[in-house]
């Protein structure tokens, strides 16, 4: 099923939902011919989109919004943060072409610190599916939470089947004692092929695709930390504020240390191209990350990454 | 509306209580006493004789919706509760109190209060959202949004206009508290505003102007809702900052006011016509 497909059949069956967007349509083409009036578009105005998505909220309606990633956490940030976070209101904040999947667009497309400012927002929940197929099976839950929520919008398509879905915990996909990898998003199709090259090369290597960024899963941060040599946080995010982040909280809150190597844009916007020619010069091939934790390159050669089906 | 003689007496006595109670907020602490005094007749008016909200059907969906996005101005919507009887009187006393939820900006721990607000430039979009769930379930409640006049600087303002004007929001009125000063200026000579009735009718909005402390004019107005068909209502009420009080009326220093216990009681001796007070408290700029 997709993310469209969903959307609609959930706002069909459920007359609270309300779709609305900041004239970003990609995610929902088909959805105002279905929906009538329930389907609202407010042009290219993040912060009154917000804002009447709060006044919906407060009618009894749950709004799922749609707006670009960076748009929708930076130029509207202070209406999610108060008309969203202070009253609890259950507004669903879809984020198109979040991180890497900005592609092309360049530095003012790229929501580079998105999961660090909305989970720095109190009440908000955020989560990041790793494919399509995780972010159908995680929405069902989010949107039936009376929380707000930010979800980073992954539509690319898999071949891995997800676990069912529960707020709060990640999906443990292996374990292992040498290295475990945490990451979230898309890279998560980087790290299935990075843990093959380093399987091959005889480590025992965890991966974990953490789902829930708040609330987090600690008990899969502690184990991985404690429980493997090195733990590897892989996001497509700034390093202040993303998943290294939690994981430092995490492990001071109990008292605990670790091991970690970041992957993760430090004080940079990264290189504006078409996704795989950013992940290669970025350095966040499946290839390049097992290299990196391995010290050594090996003759793996990278599988083909494949293009987004659309920018904007 | 169809009210055949307004209470005109009865309504600028409670005006009145209100600026008491406003003055009274304005020690231990102090408040926003002048953008309060231009708001509290319309307010008063609005609870009054326009909009179907009382005690008991907060809960109602039917019930219209009053949105005070200027926030500051809170102390006149306090004073109103407490008028109406939908706020215990002793508990102004609590203003500022911890222990209580009486403070600067409106928050939704006082019953009545449909949205908090501070951040200017909000509630023109809330009030949006609620307008446009109203429509599509065929509702005839009526929204009201006050604003200030320095709060339309604001950019999310326009953008509000922009939004209310593409989805015909009839059901939506945008009162602008029109007492011609921003936090430390007259706006005209800041940021001009004017021509503002201009401004709104080129964003498609159906607009009134009028004298925001007559009560005759409040009810001309507002009798004419909604005032077109498919058209957000724009009502600009012209007020005087600090009005009732000359002392302090269209002052641009007296914006925030923190008075001693003397000045107070000569305030509320003033408000009743007997004298003009000295004041001696120092001008507070608090942004």
């Amino acid at each position: 099923m997709s993310y469209e497909e969903l959307l609609t059949q959930t706002a069909l069956s459920d007359e609270r939902f309300i779709v609305m967007t900041a004239e970003n349509r990609a995610l929902v083409r088909n959805i105002p011919g279905k929906l009538g009036n329930r389907f609202i578009d407010t042009g290219i105005t993040e912060q009154t989109m917000i804002g009447a998505a709060a006044g919906l909220a407060l009618r009894g309606r749950i709004p799922v919004v749609h707006a670009l990633a960076s748009f929708l956490t930076m130029r509207a940030f202070e209406f999610v943060r108060t008309d969203a976070g202070i009253p609890n209101l259950p507004l669903k904040l879809s984020s198109f072409i979040p991180g890497f999947l900005s592609d092309g667009n360049g530095p003012t497309h790229q929501a580079v610190e998105d999961v660090s400012l909305m989970r720095g927002i109190p009440n908000m929940t955020v989560f990041a599916p790793a494919d399509e197929d995780d972010l159908v099976t995680m929405l069902p839950q989010i949107w039936n939470h009376p929380n707000p929520s930010y979800v980073r919008i992954n539509t690319r398509k898999t071949d891995f089947q997800h676990s069912p879905f529960e707020p709060g915990k990640a999906e443990v996909v292996s374990r292992g004692d040498d290295v475990t990898i945490l990451t979230y998003g898309l890279l998560f199709e980087q790290a299935l092929i990075a843990i093959d090259i380093l399987k091959n090369e005889g480590l025992s290597v965890g991966l974990v695709n953490m789902r829930s960024l708040k609330p987090v899963d600690e008990q899969v941060i502690l184990q991985a930390t404690q429980g493997s040599n090195l733990t590897v946080t892989l996001e497509d995010h700034f390093l202040t504020g993303g998943l290294y982040s939690i994981v430092a909280e995490v492990l001071l809150k109990h008292g605990l240390a670790a091991k970690v190597l970041p992957f993760a844009l430090n004080e940079k916007w990264f290189k504006p191209s078409l996704l795989p020619s950013v992940l290669q010069h970025e350095g966040f091939t499946g290839k390049q990350i097992a290299g990196k934790i391995l010290g050594y390159n090996t003759r793996i050669v990278q599988p083909e990454i494949s293009i987004p089906q659309f920018s904007e | 509306m169809q009210s055949v003689s307004l209470p005109t007496n009865q309504l600028k006595a409670r005006a009145l209580k209100v600026r008491e109670h406003i003055v009274r907020m304005s020690t231990d602490g102090g408040c926003f006493v002048g953008a309060s005094l231009s708001a509290a007749d319309l307010i008063v008016y609005l609870y009054s004789e326009f909009l179907n909200i009382n005690s008991d059907n907060l809960d109602d969906p039917e019930r219209d919706y009053l949105f005070l996005s200027k926030g500051h101005d809170v102390p006149a919507l306090y004073g109103t509760f407490v008028e109406l009887g939908l706020l215990e009187k002793g508990r102004l006393k609590n203003h500022l109190s911890i222990n209580d939820h009486i403070y600067w900006h409106p928050n939704t721990h006082i019953p009545g209060i449909e949205f908090h607000s501070g951040s200017l430039g909000h509630l023109p979009s809330v009030a949006i959202g609620v307008a446009m769930d109203i429509k599509i379930k065929g509702g005839k409640n009526k929204v009201v949004c006050i604003m200030g006049d320095g709060e339309l600087d604001e950019g999310t303002c326009w953008e509000a206009l922009l939004v209310a004007n593409a989805y015909k929001l009839d059901n939506l009125i945008f009162v602008i508290d029109r007492n011609r000063f921003q936090a430390n200026m007259a706006t005209e000579n800041l940021i001009p505003l004017e021509p503002l009735v201009d401004k709104f009718k080129a964003f498609g909005a159906a607009v009134k102007r009028i004298n925001g402390h007559s009560f005759k004019a409040l009810h001309e107005a507002f009798s004419a809702y909604p005032f077109e068909s498919g058209k957000l209502n724009v009502v600009i009420a012209d007020t005087v900052r600090g009005k009732g009080i000359p002392s302090i009326e269209r002052r641009a220093d007296r914006w925030f006011c923190n008075f001693n216990a003397t000045e107070v009681a000569d305030l509320l001796k003033e408000l009743h016509g007997e004298h003009v007070t000295q004041l001696t408290s120092e001008t507070l700029v608090v942004r």
